[in-house]
């Protein structure tokens, strides 16, 4: 569209004069903001370098870092799993399995992550591990028991691999029939068409909102402080209270944060940038 | 097997009775009955909506018919034993919009269903591909991605790639109404040339010179009824029936 009323004016125009799009100054497009960020995250890691309270909150927080990243990733992992097979789970021809998987989304898509936490990590795994342990111990010798930071984060992975499902259902139904029609009259079975045809195609609009969703459940581990498992959040709640230094303490903690979510989107950007590239290379 | 009602040959194809309703309410074919021998043309032709794209469509089980029999090379589509996977295997569709396979090169478009489905090597299909590529004029194309291809080298590569499964079908479905104009000749030679090779062909178009230089029988069908069949050159110049003459009558000048 801009293209095109570019050329129409510059058609009109004297020759030798710039298109529109070109007078646009440098200044004009900067990502001034990353500048800004940039400066922002600077004067903050200057002040925990240099001043002994902040220092201090740094020392006792930082240790959190490691349970936050796995809690993140186990997470992430767990849903990504459940988001596909709830996904594809909500396509199937088989009416359970299409019920069951929108019962699943639905169901969870509808109660605030807090709660939910409570419910599987205070009521639920309580509740069903002694009758699990010992069936397990009956038929295998052996029992389990699951820690407060694993309840968390598999209910987190319950929350978001709900989220996961629609964005994995979207991205196969962006996909035109035409495709599996085209595989299947090949004499490809459903799953081979599924694999080889539609997911592939598929992963260009589900990547990009994924990458989003790990962003989100890095920021959700947050809430495992609730359970009192030491990542990033319950340290500062604890160094903080503790010392009464809650400006000090919730500085960093946001600090430690912001460099992981800001880091992340940058490499997300690049790796959207990659895969858009890759398109125009096929044109 | 079904029994060819004229030559008393079996027949490769046989259509008995076939209706297909969408929605309870909208019927797209009507009753159809039809036989087709192996190694004949029969193009079919009709006004948009009549049902021709659905009559083809049930051939190969994209669309299911609500009533009556399919027979492909001795296999009942509609019997539940019937493997379709391996039936389809057999059948090869080329379609309005090509669908090729935008994530894969061309020689992967074409290699693809060879590994999967008839379990040929690597080596082996990337022969029979290029084989195919080939035949349709296009070799230095292999590595290419779809969209790098005009419409009509598009189109050649998917009837490359149905060609390299040794289908004993091939269903062509409007293949070149998505073309320019000027890409549409490569196509209908590539067609023609498999014609003269003696496959077994059912052709909805537009392209009445195609009906005209490949086509065994014409099928005219009005709002999912064969309304005439019969020999093109009789059907086009003493059309039997006034739905058939109105037809031609906007089509051919």
């Amino acid at each position: 569209m801009i293209g095109e009323v570019a050329t129409k004016s510059s058609r009109h125009r004297a020759e030798g004069t710039a298109r529109v799009r070109d007078e646009k100054p440098w200044w004009d497009t900067f990502p001034w903001w990353g500048v800004f960020i940039a400066g922002v995250l600077a004067w903050m890691a200057f002040q925990i370098r240099t001043q002994d309270d902040y220092a201090l909150a740094w020392e006792r927080i930082i240790p959190g870092l490691s349970l936050t990243l796995v809690a993140t990733i186990e997470a992430f992992a767990i849903a990504l799993l459940l988001g596909l097979t709830a996904g594809m789970g909500q396509l199937s021809r088989n009416i359970v399995v299409r019920n069951v998987a929108r019962t699943y989304v639905e169901f969870i898509r509808g109660i605030p992550m807090l709660p939910l936490i409570f419910t599987v990590a205070l009521i639920l795994v309580p509740e069903t591990s002694d009758y699990v342990n010992q069936r397990l111990d009956a038929w295998f010798g052996v029992t389990y028991k699951l820690s407060f930071q694993m309840r968390a984060t598999v209910t987190l992975a319950l929350i978001y691999g709900a989220y996961m499902a629609e964005i994995f259902r979207g991205g196969i139904q962006s996909i035109p029939p035409g495709q599996s029609e085209a595989g299947r009259s090949l004499g490809l079975t459903r799953r081979q068409t599924m694999r080889s045809v539609v997911l592939p195609q598929a992963m260009r609009a589900i990547i990009p909102p994924l990458g989003n969703d790990f962003i989100a459940i890095l920021k959700d581990t947050s809430l495992l402080s609730v359970l009192g498992v030491l990542e990033i959040t319950q340290r500062g709640r604890q160094f903080s209270a503790s010392t009464f230094k809650f400006r000090e303490g919730y500085f960093v903690v946001s600090f430690i944060y912001l460099c992981l979510t800001l880091g992340l989107s940058l490499l997300l950007g690049v790796l959207e940038r990659r895969m858009t590239r890759d398109r125009k290379g096929e044109r | 097997m079904a029994t060819h009602p004229e030559s008393g040959t079996t027949s490769m194809i046989s259509l008995r009775g076939v209706s297909k309703t969408f929605d309870k309410t909208i019927h797209a074919v009507v009753d159809v009955d039809l036989e087709i021998a192996e190694g004949e043309v029969v193009v079919i032709v009709g006004p948009s909506g009549s049902g021709k794209s659905t009559v083809l469509r049930c051939i190969n089980l994209l669309e299911v018919p609500t009533e009556g029999y399919v027979t492909v090379d001795g296999f009942e589509l509609l019997d539940p034993k019937t493997d379709i996977d391996h039936v389809r295997a057999e059948v090869g569709m080329v379609f309005q919009q090509f669908n090729l396979f935008p994530h894969l090169t061309v020689i992967e478009n074409i290699t693809l269903a060879q590994r999967k489905v008839r379990g040929r090597s690597r080596s082996e299909a990337v022969e029979v591909a290029m084989g195919q590529l080939t035949r349709v004029g296009i070799p230095e194309k292999a590595d290419a991605y779809p969209r790098q291809l005009s419409g009509g080298q598009q189109q050649r590569v998917a009837i490359a790639r149905s060609l390299a499964m040794d289908p004993k079908v091939m269903l062509f479905d409007e293949p070149t109404s998505a073309l320019d104009p000027e890409m549409v000749k490569e196509v209908l030679d590539v067609m023609l040339e498999l014609a003269a090779g003696g496959m077994t062909m059912v052709v909805v178009t537009h392209e009445m010179g195609f009906a005209k230089a490949a086509a065994d029988r014409l099928v005219f069908i009005d709002e999912g009824v064969i309304v005439e069949i019969g020999l093109p050159e009789e059907v086009f110049s003493n059309p039997k029936h006034d739905r058939t003459r109105a037809f031609f009558d906007k089509i051919l000048y």
